[in-house]
């Protein structure tokens, strides 16, 4: 190659890297390099206070075991935290649940989109409001709506003979995890049925034609044409309502402050980052979070051979 | 053959579920923003005596007024840089080819998985080492972390599936790669610089924890961050009026953004993912 | 105004030569068309000359200068492309005057090329429009006038004519003959696989196969002497005959090679004599496909209108002097019409 290259694709290649640089600056201020200092700092002794000076302290934020003597001892750091592991816990619980239901309620919103119907614009429409709405909002509208004493939908469920007492919804440590997903399932589920409604829409029309012709009941239809036809869509679908369920924060952070039954990796992490000045603590667990997601991603990358290039299409 | 009746019917009590459940909250929040002292305690499902009180409240005391314009300023900045940096961008990524452009895509593609908290500390430090703590171009600048690469995948893309032919007589009049993104380029990207600007927007408006880590002061604050952090004296004297008078202000412009342009919005979330 | 050069030119992308070795020489002003299969390397050789492709081995010379580290606008070239690659935001007017903005050239010197192009291919009515408003032969003609406005020293198309209708690349080709005699010394480079448009056009045709060039010469040249069975094959419409078996061996050949318009047709008497399979009447002429013994299925060329039906039996005779005789490599055994 090398001086094969004509001045033409010699230009280009020097304007591309000339175009790209700002964008590359950028980012590399904004994620890699506070990455690096994130993952440095957890295995600091760093503080909120004093970040420049701060020591490498080897793995002891993550675990250490400390000897009282007497071959007695303890073993201490986040991975022998059981506030971080009840954390951990309820990050997954959260991310499994939602999405399930995300997809489940999302699935059946987009096969109702799908059909022709009058007034289907204003019904997507209709359906895509949740998703607009900020999520801080969205956890006060529903604080206030699962309000104990106040709240519309304890009266709603005791007109409707569901509930006798009324409902401590994010108080109670029995609820809190569901009233954090009700929230949730509710804001995101739009998300999951417009791309799924994307995948739907690619399914060409007259296979649907051709099966009712040979008298295959709808039912059937769905579940061995439909369903296999959309799958991609919704595994594509799935994987980034995780990602973004294992980060969650902010509607926990509103609706549930400061409760052990909802706190999740990312709330742990910031509360001791900024609230409890354990500045070098709060970093390890956010380079865990980080790990975490960084397997789950590449693992998908991989299983799915992206197509970064967009040779295939 | 007609379907029957109870199947329209089930179908169309399906449809009102769907949309009952979607619009409820948000009616219910407007319902409350009208209503002060008593009224606000009792359960109601209709408007009895809308009331603006609110409303006045929160736009005329204290700092939501400027709190509205911080937000307004940062993701209108945001909007700015991140699609002036992410065209350019783009235009590397889907034409040229050269060496590591899918070591790039990659990276970039990665970036928008990071979690947020797993820059916020070494972030925090390098906010304060530029001196824009409690600034708010320290949000515009974070902000880039999620913005920029998504719009730079969803104009990538785009671009790419622009005919090659056009930018070849490009070359052969002469134009150079500035020059191609300016003239040739841009004018026609506007359908896919209007959807990423328009996330993006959605986005920088929306976000919590960066603002609540890196600005310190109330007349800073962008309105997220405001409205949660709106308390009465105590637990119980929270203001909800108030709450949700601010809650409607801040949403309306969102709900009428995605109204007009629906389907600018789904056509570039579905690009985000779909083809990601 | 320039000769083109090729020496030793060829083309990999990758591991994969696609063009290999090619040699050529263009006279300043002579107008030669690139004609060969799908995918054998016309458009990229194009391009090459163009600039838009790197020349991996090889030398490119416009004007006896090398060219192979010369950006595309400064080697003197205009292309037109396939799809016409119009500037779709901008207007006829703008679209024609952007090469020579970059070209920094001034205000009224650029309105007056423009005109002047515009005057020439009878388009100044729609130098206001956008190309969405033009038809598919007006966008052609505006194509044409922004590779003229250049006032290049040599003009490049890339099958110009394939986006249009029949009659209109009639025209339109008879057009691109007309500017060819009125832009003297312009040199002009055409691609096509329309042989009609190379035998028509071309000063000199290059046949390329598989990413060599198989024969360069005038159309005539072609047609009278194919250098290679490829070429007998490829060049001449209908088909030349190539028969193999008995009648070729006769010759010491592999393939013997008969255009259907050098076979004379009798009901009485003939070298061959065979059955009637088709017939297919175009008015002008008449194809009649004949399934002779011994020799297998040929097509003859009889002008005008013929009444001959299917099943009758006929007689064919070759003109020995427009025999083509080819080793089973493909190359020529003898020429007898030179006898
Ligand atoms: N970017 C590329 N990468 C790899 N191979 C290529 C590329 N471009 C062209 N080729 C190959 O080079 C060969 C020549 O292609 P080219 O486009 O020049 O053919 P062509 O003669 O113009 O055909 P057509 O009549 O169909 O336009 C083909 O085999 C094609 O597959
Ligand atoms: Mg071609």
């Amino acid at each position: 190659m090398g001086k094969s290259r004509s001045l033409l694709s010699r230009t280009r290649t020097r304007s591309a890297w000339l175009v790209l640089l700002p964008m590359l600056v950028t980012l590399f201020v904004v994620a890699a390099w506070p990455l690096g200092r994130t993952i440095w700092f957890s295995f600091t002794d760093a503080s909120l206070d004093l970040m420049a000076d701060a020591q490498f302290v080897g793995i002891r934020n993550y675990l250490e075991y400390v000897k009282f003597g007497d071959e007695d001892g303890q073993y201490y750091g986040l991975l022998a935290d059981a506030r971080w592991w009840r954390s951990v816990w309820n990050t997954i619980y959260f991310a499994v649940v939602s999405v399930s239901f995300e997809t489940l309620f999302g699935l059946v919103i987009a096969l109702v989109l799908n059909q022709q119907f009058r007034g289907r614009g204003l019904v997507r429409a209709a359906v895509l409001i949740p998703w607009a709405i900020p999520t801080i909002v969205s956890a006060k509208m529903w604080a206030w709506m699962m309000h104990d004493q106040f709240g519309i939908l304890n009266d709603m469920f005791q007109r409707l003979g569901l509930i006798s007492e009324p409902v401590a919804w994010t108080a109670s440590p029995d609820t809190a995890m569901i009233a954090v997903m009700i929230v949730d399932i509710w804001k995101t589920t739009p998300f999951m049925a417009l791309l799924i409604l994307a995948g739907l829409q690619m399914v060409p029309q007259d296979i649907y034609e051709a099966a009712k012709l040979d008298g295959v009941p709808a039912f059937r239809t769905f579940r061995r044409v439909t369903l296999p036809l959309i799958l991609p869509a919704i595994l594509v679908a799935v994987v980034f309502r995780t990602l973004d369920a294992l980060r969650v924060f902010d509607i926990i952070y509103v609706l549930t402050p400061n409760t052990d039954a909802t706190r999740t990796m990312s709330v742990y992490a910031r509360e001791n980052l900024f609230d409890y000045d354990q500045f070098a603590y709060g970093s390890a667990a956010s380079t865990l979070l980080f790990l975490v997601i960084a397997v789950i991603t590449i693992t998908f990358i991989m299983a799915t051979r992206m197509d970064l290039e967009g040779k295939r299409s | 053959m007609k379907t029957p009746l109870w199947k329209r019917l089930g179908f169309y009590a399906v449809v009102a579920v769907i949309v009952l459940q979607a619009l409820f909250p948000f009616y219910y929040a407007i319902l409350t923003s009208l209503e002060d002292g008593q009224a606000l305690f009792d359960v109601n499902y209709l408007p009895a005596a809308p009331d603006f009180v609110n409303y006045r409240t929160m736009l005329t005391q204290g700092v939501f007024g400027r709190q509205i314009l911080n937000s307004v300023f940062v993701a209108t900045v945001v909007v700015i840089f991140s699609l002036a940096l992410a065209v350019t961008a783009a235009y590397a990524l889907s034409r040229i080819q050269f060496r590591g452009r899918g070591l790039l895509l990659l990276t970039v593609l990665s970036v928008s998985m990071f979690p947020q908290i797993a820059v916020l500390s070494g972030l925090f430090e390098v906010i304060r080492f530029f001196g824009l703590f409690n600034s708010l171009w320290a949000l515009v600048f974070s902000y880039m972390i999620f913005t920029l690469p998504f719009t730079v995948w969803v104009l990538t893309t785009f671009m790419r599936n622009m005919p090659v032919e056009i930018e070849e007589a490009a070359i052969m009049d002469g134009a150079s790669s500035l020059t191609i993104i300016r003239r040739v380029f841009l004018p026609l990207m506007w359908p896919a610089m209007v959807t990423t600007g328009l996330l993006a927007f959605i986005h920088a408006w929306n976000e919590f924890l960066f603002a609540l880590t890196f600005l310190s002061t109330d007349s800073q604050r962008t309105v997220p961050v405001a409205i949660a952090l709106i308390s009465g004296r105590s637990e119980f004297e929270i203001p909800w009026g108030n709450i949700m008078a601010a809650s409607v202000i801040v949403t309306l412009p969102l709900v009428a953004l995605v109204l007009v342009f629906q389907r600018k919005i789904v056509s570039g979330l579905t690009a985000g993912a779909v083809k990601g | 105004m320039a000769k083109v050069e090729l020496v030793n030119v060829s083309k990999s992308y990758g591991d994969v030569e696609v063009l290999h070795d090619i040699n050529l020489a263009l006279e300043e002003g002579e107008f030669v068309v690139f004609v060969g299969p799908s995918g054998c390397g016309k458009s990229t050789l194009l391009r090459m000359i163009a600039g838009l492709e790197d020349i991996t081995g090889g030398e490119l010379l416009i004007g006896g200068e090398p060219m192979n580290d010369v950006l595309p606008a400064k080697r003197g070239i205009s292309m037109v492309f396939q799809s016409y690659a119009l500037y779709p935001h901008m207007t006829v007017f703008e679209n024609m005057a952007f090469g020579l903005e970059q070209a920094k050239l001034s205000k009224p010197e650029i309105r007056e090329r423009v005109n002047k192009a515009a005057t020439m291919l009878q388009i100044e009515p729609l130098l206001d429009r956008k190309p969405k408003q033009l038809s598919g032969g007006q966008r052609q003609r505006v194509a044409i006038g922004r590779a003229i406005t250049r006032d290049p020293r040599v003009f490049l198309f890339d099958e110009p004519l394939s986006n249009l209708d029949a009659a209109l690349r009639v025209d339109t080709r008879l057009e691109i003959a007309s500017l060819h005699e009125r832009l003297t010394g312009t040199t002009m480079i055409y691609v096509t696989h329309d042989q009609v448009e190379a035998m028509t056009l071309a000063d000199r045709i290059v046949v390329l196969n598989g990413g060599v060039i198989e024969q360069v010469g005038t159309p005539m040249d072609l047609y009278e002497n194919p250098a290679s069975q490829f070429v007998a094959g490829f060049i001449g419409s209908p088909k030349m005959n190539l028969l193999t078996g008995p009648v070729a061996e006769n010759e010491g050949a592999a393939t013997y090679g008969i255009r259907p318009e050098h076979i004379r047709f009798s009901r009485d008497e003939g070298l061959w004599i065979g059955r009637v399979v088709l017939t297919e009447r175009l008015g002008s002429d008449t194809f009649v496909h004949v399934k002779t013994e011994g020799v297998g299925m040929v097509n003859v060329r009889i002008e005008g209108r013929a009444d001959i039906e299917q099943g009758e039996t006929v007689h064919l005779t070759p003109d020995a002097r427009s025999v083509h005789l080819f080793y089973a490599d493909g190359t020529p055994l003898s020429r007898k019409f030179m006898q």
